[in-house]
């Protein structure tokens, strides 16, 4: 009934869905203040804000997978509350979601199925997934199991479900967040041919270019609030920055061109099998970082980056001692204690339980990584008051905010966290510094503090190796470029001489020889 | 009737408690639950079983008895995991524990009765037939359950929309939940299933493998069920394979026993279990790492709220 009138009226000004003043409260934390949304039919609208701004917890509110603390959600006209997300899948609303909601040992149509309404016949299931993938370029072979596809393949699988159910209202969270410049093109160009069909879109992102070729309308929120509404096709990208951030965005001084000094850190055709299921093996993987220089490893997430850090901070230790070689010395089968007291140091993807444990006060955490070097452990005895001390001095040198003297990881942000990971390693002036997504999902303060440091750390003759998903971010600090993909890495080539366009092929897994023929 | 159907007979006895409690657990396991109190309901099921049916007279009260304790008793080991979301390992083990104890006090009026044992099938003219006429035709009725068990829940995982759901969720149950598929509501069928099927495997014990009861009679068959279902690779029929090949190796054990070939009877005894772990783990090995274990097996679910 609602359908037929919406379907009557025109891509006109009648909200699709409107949220009036939604309030949402994690115990101290209000995640959501008084935020008002709405969205049209024929509309792509983007919902901006950096990490930790609210946006996640108010598309889980809209599509019922979080309930509100207050405020309403209208629907085409009409108050509706939204139980689960069944709720709002029954009224028109999809959600392709940042992480994916798939399951890795089902195949591609077990995958689609399981989220069609209840009764539906899933018999000629296999052509509708062919007619909704050739009618919006998103194509998929239905007996694939998920664990083999790709990312921007498992996102596909992510739109064509939500697409089988025919949305009034489609959310986007975050989605081009894993896939390669050419891939969110493609993906671009199918959400275009969805709002000209009359498809409300809510894009959320943080990356401001998208905003402005894609969105006709957007929101920014700050801190769980709504700052600003604008028409991001006017605005420039440095005034939504800091309508996003609270203030002009700080930028990292750009290194000075460095004596390039000895390589430091070298991997010499390592190949490594995979040690978890699903896991990416390591063909030929060969690099030589030299003193002064950060080398930055782009590449679509889960294209063998964990596993090269596995390996390059001996996590998993290579099958021959001369694949990884520190200071000329190799090293390949020892372990990260023994790399350590080579003046190397580590710095994982995962701050919460990889890097750091949550449960531990700052002072253990700084135990767990130092005790190799530092002297804070010795004989089998912990000294409590060296590792205070050591905790003081990366709190005070990187600008760590905490509660109370030695909390427990856990409680700080996830910008403080990770500033307070990443300095435990450079307080140490390691020689070479690995270091993989230094700056995922934190705040862009924090970033900069943390791309600064990287930056000085290798100006004072440090090898750094970054593997980092964020092109800009290796863009702004890299000295050179490599690109990883399907567990094979690229030649590293000067930043300064490689284009966005080649990068994006490479990650995409085209040969460096077709870069300039596409 | 020859040596070869005799020994195939009792293959098969041996054989089906191991099938029904394994397969019961193996849909639990594949909504991403572990439940490790598999003795426990076999041993309430053994217990109460015999106790209704003598009580009753009837086999069938008996049966439905010893199906209605093991429901109960998964029904306690899902509001613990499920409604309080506690740790599925040490509740599983609660469960098998508590299990053991309440069937002894449950049985205890009941050590030293005789009853008549539940009997085949007895179809005339088929059952007759020589050679594989007992074979085929003439099985206690707990057979052809278990067999119906197993290409039924082949049938339900691999084909139907509901089996769907459960691999899902159990696969991954924070995905499942954006969905909206009812992770809890899933969980709680599939707990209660496999206690059934646990209940109904005691029955056999206690009604038609030994037709009496005596306390832990189950004698570690709930464990072997568990291994079974991991060895198995979570799929029903390498569970009825490995069930079977248990029942063929405690058989040759016995008459291995019977021959005395002076080998120690105790380490005779553990034949069967250590013949059935080595041949599932020759059949897994070479199999891709983690094929078939759910992904969210044992990892408690809460939802946001």
């Amino acid at each position: 009934m609602t359908r037929e009138e919406a379907g009557g009226s025109p891509a006109g000004d009648a909200p699709l869905v409107a949220l009036r003043g939604i309030v949402k409260r994690f115990g101290d934390l209000t995640a959501n203040d008084h935020v008002d949304l709405d969205v049209r039919p024929g509309e792509i609208h983007a919902l901006l804000g950096e990490n930790g701004a609210g946006k996640s917890t108010l598309v889980k509110i809209l599509f019922g997978l979080l309930q509100p603390n207050e405020g309403e959600i209208i629907w085409q006209g009409r108050r509706v509350t939204l139980d689960n997300p069944e709720d709002a899948a029954d009224l028109g609303i999809g959600m392709v979601f940042q992480h994916f909601s798939l399951f890795e040992n089902l195949t591609v149509a077990e995958n689609i199925a399981v989220a069609l309404p209840r009764g539906e016949s899933l018999r000629d299931l296999d052509k509708r997934i062919a007619e909704v993938g050739a009618r919006y370029g998103l194509a998929l072979d239905p007996g694939r199991p998920v664990w083999t596809l790709s990312a921007g393949e498992r996102q596909r699988i992510e739109i064509v479900r939500a697409l089988l159910r025919e949305p009034r209202l489609l959310i986007l969270d975050e989605p081009t967040s894993v896939l390669t410049p050419q891939e969110a093109d493609t993906l671009f160009v199918t959400l275009d041919r969805l709002a000209a069909g009359g498809c409300g879109l809510l894009y959320i992102t943080h990356r401001l270019e998208e905003v402005k070729r894609l969105c006709q309308r957007a929101t920014v929120m700050r801190a769980g609030k709504v700052v600003a509404a604008c028409d991001p096709r006017v605005e420039s990208v440095s005034r939504l920055a800091s309508l996003m951030v609270g203030s002009e965005v700080v930028e990292v001084r750009p290194a000075p061109a460095h004596a390039a000094g000895p390589v430091r850190f070298e991997l010499r055709d390592l190949s490594l099998a995979p040690t978890e299921a699903h896991g990416i093996p390591l063909a030929g993987v060969s690099l030589a970082v030299r003193g002064g220089e950060i080398v930055g490893i782009a590449g679509v997430a889960g294209n063998g980056q964990s596993e090269l850090f596995a390996a390059m901070s001996g996590e998993v230790e290579a099958e021959t001692q001369e694949a990884v070689r520190i200071d000329g010395q190799p090293v390949g089968r020892m372990g990260i204690d023994r790399r350590r007291r080579r003046n190397a140091a580590f710095v994982p993807e995962e701050r919460n339980g990889h890097a750091a444990a949550p449960r531990f006060t700052l002072s253990e955490n700084i135990v767990l990584s130092l005790h190799a070097t530092s002297g804070v452990a010795r004989r089998g005895l912990v000294n409590g008051a060296m590792a205070r001390q050591l905790a003081a001095a990366v709190i005070k040198a990187f600008d760590v905010r905490k509660g109370g003297a030695d909390p427990m990881a856990g409680t700080l942000s996830g910008g403080n966290l990770q500033k307070f990971v990443v300095g435990r390693e450079i307080l140490r002036e390691p020689g070479v510094l690995v270091v993989n997504q230094p700056t995922w999902g934190v705040d862009a303060g924090a970033a900069a503090t943390i791309r600064q440091a990287l930056i000085d750390l290798a100006a004072r003759g440090a090898a750094v190796v970054v593997i980092s998903q964020d092109l800009d971010e290796i863009f702004a600090i890299a000295d050179r470029i490599a690109v990883i993909h399907d567990g094979r890495l690229s030649a590293a080539h000067p930043a300064r001489e490689i284009g966005r366009e080649q990068i994006g092929l490479l990650m995409a897994g085209s040969g460096e020889g077709h870069a300039h023929a596409a | 009737m020859g040596v070869t159907e005799a020994i195939l007979l009792t293959v098969i006895t041996a054989a089906t408690p191991l099938l029904i409690a394994a397969l019961g657990e193996l849909v639990v396991e594949k909504a991403g639950v572990l439940n490790l109190g598999i003795e426990g309901m076999m041993a309430v099921g053994a217990a109460c079983g015999f106790a209704a049916a003598t009580l009753s007279g009837s086999s069938l009260v008996g049966v439905g008895a010893a199906v209605l304790a093991g429901l109960a008793l998964s029904a306690v080991f899902a509001l613990l995991v499920l409604g309080l979301a506690t740790n599925q390992v040490a509740s599983g083990l609660a469960l098998t524990i508590m299990g053991l104890g309440l069937s002894g006090l449950i049985g205890a009026g009941f050590v030293g009765t005789n009853r008549d044992a539940i009997p085949p099938v007895y179809i005339p003219g088929l059952t007759d037939l020589p050679g594989v006429g007992r074979l085929l035709f003439g099985e206690s009725p707990f057979v052809y359950v278990s067999l119906a068990l197993a290409l039924g829940i082949l049938w339900f995982l691999g084909r139907s929309r509901a089996g769907l759901t459960l691999r899902s969720i159990g696969e991954n149950h924070v995905s499942g939940h954006a969905l909206g598929l009812p992770v809890l509501r899933v969980r709680l069928y599939a707990i209660l299933f496999g206690g059934a099927c646990a209940g109904l495997a005691g029955a056999y014990l206690s009604l038609v493998y030994t037709p009496f009861w005596s306390p832990g009679m189950t004698a570690g068959r709930g464990w072997i069920a568990l291994a079974l279902v991991v060895f198995a690779s979570w799929k029903p029929l390498r569970v009825l394979f490995g069930a079977y090949l248990f029942g063929g190796a405690t058989v040759l054990q016995l008459h291995l026993q019977a021959a005395s070939i002076g080998f120690p009877s105790q380490a005779l005894s553990a034949f069967p279990y250590v013949a059935t772990i080595l041949a599932l783990v020759v059949m897994s090995v070479g199999e891709r790492k983690a094929t078939g274990a759910p992904g969210s097996l044992g990892a408690p679910f809460v939802p946001d709220r």
